[in-house]
């Protein structure tokens, strides 16, 4: 302010230099840089100048219809339960029930309403019929068979990585290179790598730099570091707005029922409090995730989402742009599973604010490609494809013969990889493969893993004559450990 | 001389039938000749009773210790631990040290308890220092959960008062004795609810004292939300961890029971709360277990043919001190679900490769150390023989809350873990 500037310190030949010290000595530099690299990590690479925004979100034509179809059938299956049940969208609450609600903030898990008569809009399984269906006009694939037909469900052309080009991009996930997960066993003394890579991870949070943090990771987070770690990659820091947001979105939810509420709370009943590790957390779940169906702070994500958020009209105003709302508030319609995306990380943050910002951070970077069309390289329909080639071409037998008896692989894989594998391995697992999706900021990973695991369990798998054989041989994952499964697969097996 | 072991059992649980079974043991009564017998605590009551006059042979294997009610009964238990205390202070050893309110800082692991009506006055001098807290009324011979009650007012326990007119006979016999420990009112939540732990410890031999810990200990849940609320006080589901009173609440899960593995436990508080505190939370785990069987130790009759699983229930705080809460001598074989069918599967498997090795007719007279290898998921907790071989200045070293080296739990030593570094 102009106070400051009349102080005799400050001299204008320095002020650029002043400044600049300024930044450095107070870490705002790195926090400027963070900032930076945050939004390079999220936004697509600069593309071709006259190129419209649909491009950003999914530059090929056909997958924006695939998607613009899907949203208008979960649309539709929405509106109609909405009508069939007469619940509206969203209503107001009255006094004593915002009241009610409030005292059971924390408790909601204790909660009994009646829920019997709501579906989830959709499951994975349904999801990924389209993702079968999907065509590209474009192409012919030809009617011969060659030895280049692809033998999987998913029939478009995306160009996928093969081992080769895997090894290089996952370089650090190579057999000479000390990882979390493998190099840290019991028997392994903890002089060879662990107590270094302790030390190293805890000077990086020291310094405070997300380029760096991210590149750590790749190595896998030891588990004190990890919730710093993460936070400090996805640029999260808790500033008290941050809060105060949280608490708005809260007020929110006490003052506004959605129809969408009843949806997350099915899908935790039926999902995470089932689960052995998540259990203990559900009431973490309602808080989080009723205060995101809310955010409309989410909205900004669709600009690079292929999907759109829903719209919906003030009643009795059908097609009135004026009367237009986004339902949800933040456009993301939960389906069966969803709550499993927050989950596994109550296991690192226990104030609720905390650990809604680093959900919904995960959100708008990852999770969504996992539930939306798109051609890009960390999108559920390259996954699926990535999956499926790195089967075909590398373990061709096992492949073909799944096939033979009606077990497509990819109808048994599928889920996992919507789930980014939560509520499949066991939660240590878990967190040291989100490590490496953050820390390549990819979900390809995901795909590597899944082939990974068939590779894995192919001996039985070869075994067995029907699909319910075989998903019954992948049906517990919970014994596996990840990182020498990924190794092995990219680095020992025979190319 | 390969005949084969002859079983008896007055617990009829498929944990334990199965595991004898694979053996190929051959089940026997209990009037013919035997070589194993798991019994419950009615049974070995009579079998060591004066009256009976029973007998062990050497080729014979029980499955408690005569007096194990000196560990597992509450008001013996406390009773012990005091008298511990006590005599390690008169002895002038370090681990007694008292800190500058009088508490002691290395031994003070069991909420304050009293006997009712015995110390009923001596209770009541303490309640009155602070009138605000809340007490747990336990009768000494019930278990799962039985009979249990908080009171937070003199009046809710008026009938223990050794003055009361209506107490008259009632207090007196030891069928009704109670005690009554300080209520922890400050658990450590976790997603709000509050839990115990409950854990298994082999005791092969008291004198030399050898134990084992079974790794696969169990974080109990309750299914109702922790209030300390004084209106809650009468609401089972929110306070007591037991399962059997648990399953009863509506919100029991029969999949997961509302138990968490140990392992969860500690990649919880790890990754929340940092290394350090969460090793030195489980050193301190390991250590009031250890104190408290070297507490009951020289009472105890440590009859060769006798070993024991107990199961130890364990309460943490909120500032990450973990308490003594009870011990069982029974612990529950019956599974609540299907990983609990495991759990307690091997658990068994690995107590009877331990207790009866390699399978076959027992030899009573054996050193009770068995090779590293047959131990299974459980590790050393202490051996007072591989201790003592160390050297008395050991002891000032191993105190927790000093650096004890590798984490526990994480056995780099070939031969003896961490865990047997202190005495």
């Amino acid at each position: 302010n102009q106070a400051s500037l009349q102080r005799p310190e400050i001299k204008l030949e320095s002020l650029k230099e002043d400044i600049k010290e300024f930044f450095k000595i107070s870490g705002w530099e790195k926090k400027l840089q963070n900032a930076v690299y945050s939004e390079l990590s999220v936004f697509p690479l600069p593309s071709h100048p006259a190129a419209p925004p649909e491009h950003l979100k999914e530059p090929l034509v056909y997958m924006r219809k695939a998607q613009g179809s899907w949203e208008k059938r979960i649309l539709k299956s929405l509106n109609s339960m909405c009508t069939e049940l007469s619940i509206p969208l969203a209503r107001k609450r009255p006094v004593g029930e915002q009241k009610e609600l409030l005292n059971k903030w924390n408790e909601m898990g204790t909660d009994e309403p009646d829920l019997s008569l709501f579906r989830p809009v959709y499951a994975p399984k349904d999801f990924l019929e389209v993702l079968i269906n999907l065509r590209n006009p474009n192409y012919e694939n030809g009617d011969s068979l060659s030895f280049r037909t692809h033998l999987g469900l998913i029939q478009v052309p995306l160009k996928v990585k093969d081992i080769p080009e895997l090894k290089e991009c996952f370089a650090e996930l190579g057999l000479n290179t000390g990882q979390l997960g493998i190099d840290d066993s019991t028997q392994v003394p903890p002089e060879l790598f662990e107590n270094e890579h302790v030390r190293i991870g805890q000077k990086v949070l020291a310094e405070q730099d997300s380029a760096a943090a991210q590149q750590y990771v790749r190595q896998g987070s030891p588990t004190a570091l990890r919730a710093e770690l993460w936070a400090l990659i996805l640029n999260i820091s808790s500033q008290p707005e941050d809060i105060l947001y949280y608490e708005q979105l809260k007020t929110n939810v006490i003052q506004h029922d959605l129809l969408v509420d009843s949806l997350i709370y099915k899908d935790v009943k039926l999902t995470a409090s089932n689960d052995d590790y998540y259990f203990v957390f559900e009431d973490y779940l309602y808080q989080v995730l009723l205060c995101f169906s809310r955010d409309t702070s989410v909205l900004s994500h669709f600009a690079y989402n292929s999907a759109s958020p829903p719209k919906s009209y003030i009643r009795g105003k059908l097609g009135l742009e004026e009367y237009a709302v986004f339902y949800p508030p933040n456009g993301v319609i939960p389906f069966h599973g969803f709550s499993m995306y927050v989950a596994p990380l109550c296991f690192l943050y226990h104030e609720p604010y905390k650990l809604y910002q680093i959900f919904r951070e995960m959100y708008v970077r990852f999770f969504f490609r996992l539930h939306s069309i798109s051609s890009h390289p960390s999108g559920i329909v390259s996954l699926c494809l990535l999956f499926e080639t790195l089967l075909q071409t590398y373990l061709p037998q096992l492949f073909y013969h799944l096939r033979e008896i009606g077990a497509q692989p990819l109808r048994i894989s599928f889920k996992w990889m919507v789930r980014a594998f939560s509520g499949y391995l066991a939660t240590d697992q878990l967190l040291l493969l989100w490590d490496r999706i953050l820390g390549y900021n990819s979900l390809e990973i995901l795909a590597v893993l899944a082939a990974a695991v068939f590779a894995f369990r192919a001996v039985n798998l070869m075994e067995v004559t029907s699909l319910a054989a075989a998903e019954a041989v992948l049906a517990d994952l919970s014994t596996l450990k990840v990182m020498p499964l990924l190794q092995i697969f990219l680095f020992a097996t025979v190319t | 001389m390969a005949g084969k072991v002859k079983w008896v059992t007055d617990i009829e649980k498929s944990v334990l039938i199965n595991n004898f079974e694979k053996r190929g043991w051959v089940q026997v009564t209990e009037n013919e000749d035997w070589n194993f017998y798991w019994m419950s605590v009615q049974t070995i009551r009579s079998v060591f009773s004066v009256e009976t006059g029973y007998r062990l042979s050497d080729d014979q294997v029980v499955n408690h210790f005569p007096n194990h009610y000196e560990l597992t009964r509450k008001d013996l238990m406390v009773k012990n631990i005091k008298r511990y205390r006590k005599e390690l202070e008169k002895e002038g050893s370090p681990l007694a040290e008292r800190d500058e309110n009088g508490k002691y800082l290395y031994l003070d692991f069991v909420p304050v308890t009293y006997m009712l009506p015995a110390d009923y006055n001596l209770f009541v001098e303490e309640f009155r220092k602070s009138p605000s807290s809340t007490w747990i009324m336990k009768p000494c011979g019930k278990a799962q959960g039985k009979g249990i009650f908080l009171i937070n007012k003199l009046s809710q326990i008026k009938k223990w008062s050794r003055d009361s007119k209506t107490s008259s006979f009632v207090s007196q016999s030891t069928k009704e004795a109670y005690v009554i420990s300080l209520y922890i009112n400050n658990p450590l939540l976790i997603g709000g609810r509050k839990f115990d732990l409950r854990l298994y410890v082999l005791v092969s031999t008291y004198r030399p004292l050898r134990c084992y810990m079974y790794k696969l200990g169990f974080c109990r849940f309750c299914t109702v939300k922790y209030t300390p609320s004084t209106s809650e006080l009468d609401n089972m589901f929110v306070h007591l961890t037991n399962v059997a009173i648990q399953k009863h609440g509506e919100d029991y899960n029969h999949i997961h029971g509302g138990k968490w593995t140990v392992s969860n436990l500690r990649l919880y508080l790890e990754s929340t709360r940092g290394r350090e505190v969460t090793s030195k939370l489980f050193d301190e785990i390991h250590w009031i277990i250890v104190q408290s069987l070297k507490a009951v130790a020289p009472v105890m009759n440590s009859d060769k043919h006798c070993f024991e699983c107990y199961g130890y229930d364990i309460i943490i705080d909120d500032k990450l001190k973990p308490w003594l809460i009870e011990v069982n001598a029974s612990p529950s074989l019956t599974s609540s679900t299907a990983n609990d069918r495991i759990l307690k599967y091997n658990l068994i498997n690995d107590t009877l490769n331990i207790a009866v090795p390699n399978g076959e007719i027992p030899d009573c007279k054996w050193n009770k150390s068995p090779p590293k290898e047959v131990l299974g998921n459980y590790e050393i907790l202490y051996d007072e023989e591989l201790a003592q071989g160390d050297g008395a200045d050991r002891e000032l070293r191993g105190r927790p809350g000093q650096s004890l080296g590798p984490k526990a739990g994480r056995s780099r030593d070939a031969g003896r873990t961490v865990l047997t570094t202190w005495k």
